[in-house]
């Protein structure tokens, strides 16, 4: 275990193991391996001195963390209000048909991600997803299908 | 004072912007402006200039509000009216720079306006454009104008004026002339801000906190992702004023992950004004010292609610605590708290810069000064705008917002997310201010208003509602935590045609029961949207549950698509986009949906030429028999 939760020494070195700063270091692991894992919780649960199970606790309360790995392209599908008058439901039932997977799952291949977000923020641009980071906006599913067939093809 | 000198900088520097000596360009580089493609724009300027031995400056700045003519871009050449322009790409730039800055032609295609007040050679004032001439922008005032990379650019419009002034003040006095201003909580439930930082400021407490809830998370609502993305000094300077106040030494800021161009710009701004003696120990010599800290929030919309925000900090689980105690008396770390959001905190700013009548000369009698609104939906105009309180809904739609988009018929207005409700069409003329909007049954909120039309069904709505609220219950009260989904599962059942008729008043039920049955703002709220629809649109509900029909022609299993014999040509696109084959026929003859294989897709409606346009959707589950 030693060996391996030397991976973390890195993202742990800026924190002090308060209380508080549980929230903070799942973002940073996060951050770092794309998603939480059970040696990254055993990791946190020794560094800050706090039992595994309030680490699930939180971690499990809190959507924006996941417990799989994501794919390549991550893609973030806003269900705002703005969206959802728009059309979004339609949206999500392109991509999932594009991607084969439903919102909240990763490919097997790990090339695509696709999860539902409360509120991108861009809602005068309605429908949108975000595509690793970058906003897509006023999309229509055959915009959509132009986003994601050609890496299909490759 | 230290600040006289910054403000001396600030001037000079501000002084080389607008007014200056060199030609530059502004490009509104916000979230809505990077999702239009301004970051394609800003490259290519720059390539642009550096050609020409930097001949011209690029600037970054915030979002002017007309989200809808994003990428917006302006031109200012010393001696001339700086020029707005809209929809700009790459190449529209470029040919703006080639023209104007080098040959002084002023190009009308794409043009929207001037800065100045006044028109100039019949250009008309950005200003007196539908859109912002209703307007008064006293918190957006900066947003989109200044550069907000730049503290100079801050402090030389007002900037840390306000400061300036609460800190030649008793902090006593900071409270009494935020009280005369009228200012009431911009989040949400508009409880009067002076009145909030008195109870912390009479608690005697080493250690008290300042937080300040940037975590939006009504959905169809933005208006704090632009202001600090636009304006982050506003923030920290309403913060500082309100931490003098009552008396604290560490403030949080806690913003949404999902907004990083918000959170880079606090990160700059925070340091900036560390670096600057804005923030830190002893600041500017007055003996008074304050930091800010920022935490990402990890996205849970119960958050907003103060205890359960509290409790986030804390680093738990945030999940809401009976009041009182109220924060103001045992918050953070069990320390009095003060929890403002970031619009209460930048009018903070505002009221201090200017002053307190300054303030409340506009707005109605309870509801003082002005509030910005996302304004979303099926409507021309989208972006964020900022009214005085007690404008009608109906300036804000038709006046400011041009409209219903595509000239439909207006059905209804939401505003306060999920925990307000749907104001009808026929209720256009009511003020928005806090106490009318809550006789309407439903909230001011934090300022998202959803314009909803003909095509909206209101049951969805109420669906989709319930289903926000259901997911975001943190569990910890069985009235929104059962309830939510018991009203989840009735809707379900109403859209997919399995509804009863008893179950509007079962729902009406249940919904008052939840209301007084849970602890905090969301379960309290949670059914707001569904009572508001019922009340007024029952009618739909009927619709849906007796005659299985959903007259928006939105629920999937009470809409069906159909081809019009006289229009289809037989060209047989709709055949190949169908994923299930339920379209049959050959190419130049008339094509046939089959009712009993159709999953009501859309595909083929989509993909049906405009000049045919030979796909319709009716509202119910199939063809009546003939």
């Amino acid at each position: 275990m030693n060996i391996k939760e030397h991976k973390y020494t890195d993202v742990f070195s800026s924190f002090k193991g308060k209380d508080e700063e549980l929230i903070p270091l799942l973002q940073t692991v996060q951050e770092q391996d794309g998603y939480i894992s059970q040696e990254a919780i055993t990791a946190i649960s020794r560094f800050a001195n706090v039992p595994e199970s309030r680490i699930y606790g939180v971690a499990t309360f809190y959507a924006q963390f996941r417990f799989k790995p994501r794919g390549e392209t991550h893609i973030m599908v806003c269900r705002g209000t703005a969206c959802h008058v728009k059309g979004a439901t339609r949206i999500v039932d392109e991509l999932e048909t594009q991607l084969g997977i439903k919102s909240g799952e990763t490919s097997a291949d790990l090339k695509h991600s696709l999860e539902d977000v409360a509120c991108i923020g861009a809602c005068s641009l309605a429908p949108c997803i975000m595509k690793n980071g970058k906003v897509e906006a006023n999309l229509t599913p055959q915009k959509i299908q132009k986003l994601f067939k050609p890496e299909k093809k490759k | 004072m230290d600040l006289d000198k910054l403000f001396d900088k600030a001037l000079t520097d501000w002084g080389n912007y607008i007014g200056g000596k060199k030609s530059f360009f502004m490009v509104g580089n916000a979230t809505c402006g990077r999702s239009a493609g301004s970051t394609e724009v800003i490259e290519r300027l720059e390539a642009l200039s550096s050609e020409k031995n930097s001949a011209f400056g690029v600037y970054e700045v915030g979002c002017i509000g007309m989200c809808y003519l994003e990428p917006i871009i302006s031109v200012y050449k010393p001696g001339q009216p700086v020029l707005f322009y809209a929809n700009v790409n790459a190449d529209d730039a470029g040919r703006i720079a080639e023209s104007f800055l080098e040959k002084d032609k002023i190009i009308k295609d794409k043009l929207l306006g001037i800065l100045e007040k006044e028109g100039h050679n019949g250009i008309p004032s950005l200003f007196d454009s539908p859109m912002l001439k209703p307007q008064k922008r006293l918190v957006l005032n900066n947003c989109g104008i200044i550069d907000p990379t730049r503290l100079t650019h801050y402090l030389a419009n007002k900037g840390y004026s306000g400061l300036k002034k609460a800190l030649g003040m008793t902090p006593q006095k900071v409270i009494d002339d935020l009280m005369n201003s009228g200012l009431r909580g911009r989040g949400g439930a508009g409880f009067p801000t002076a009145r909030k930082w008195q109870f912390a400021f009479d608690q005697d407490s080493e250690e008290k906190y300042l937080i300040c809830n940037a975590d939006e998370g009504d959905p169809g609502a933005f208006m704090n992702r632009s202001l600090i993305e636009g304006d982050p000094h506003s923030l920290l300077e309403g913060m500082l004023i309100g931490a003098y106040a009552i008396g604290a030494s560490l403030g949080y800021i806690y913003c949404r992950a999902e907004y990083p161009l918000a959170l880079e710009r606090l990160d700059l701004a925070i340091k900036q004004a560390r670096e600057n003696n804005l923030l830190g120990d002893n600041i500017m010599g007055s003996g008074f010292s304050f930091n800010i800290k920022v935490k990402e929030g990890a996205g849970a919309f119960v958050c907003g609610e103060e205890t359960a925000l509290i409790a986030s900090i804390e680093g738990s689980r945030g999940m809401p605590v009976p009041r009182p105690p109220f924060p103001a008396v045992s918050g953070l770390w069990g320390k009095p708290t003060i929890i403002n959001n970031v619009e209460t905190l930048a009018s903070v700013a505002r009221v201090m810069q200017n002053s307190p009548e300054w303030f409340s000369q506009y707005g109605s009698e309870n509801s003082r000064g002005t509030k910005t609104f996302a304004l979303v939906g099926k409507i021309k105009n989208t972006g964020l705008i900022e009214v005085p309180l007690g404008t009608s809904l109906k300036e804000i739609i038709y006046d400011i917002g041009g409209g219903v988009y595509k000239d439909k018929k207006l059905k209804a207005v939401q505003t306060g997310g999920p925990s307000g409700g749907c104001v009808p069409a026929s209720m256009m003329d009511i003020p928005v201010d806090y106490d009318s909007l809550a006789k309407a049954g439903t909230i001011m909120g934090s300022g998202g208003l959803v314009v909803m039309d003909e095509d909206t069904c209101m049951v969805d709505v109420a669906r989709y509602f319930i289903d926000f609220a259901h997911r975001e219950s943190c569990g910890k009260c069985a009235p929104c935590r059962l309830g939510t989904r018991q009203m989840l599962d009735i809707l379900e059942d109403i859209v997919s045609g399995e509804g009863k008729m008893s179950d509007i008043d079962l729902l009406e039920e249940l919904g008052e029961g939840i209301k007084k049955g849970s602890l905090c703002g969301l379960g309290q709220t949670a059914p707001n949207p569904v009572l508001t629809t019922i009340r007024y649109f029952r009618d739909e509900y009927v619709e849906h549950i007796e005659n299985k029909r959903c007259p928006a022609r939105v629920c999937k299993d009470l809409k069906y698509y159909d081809i019009i014999e006289e229009k289809c040509t037989g060209c047989h696109a709709c055949f190949k986009v169908c994923p299930v084959s339920a379209i049959s026929g050959t190419p130049k003859k008339l094509h046939v949906i089959d009712q009993d294989l159709c999953i009501k897709c859309g595909m083929c409606l989509e993909k049906c030429p405009d000049k045919f346009s030979a796909i319709e959707v009716y509202p119910g589950s199939k063809p009546l028999e003939t």
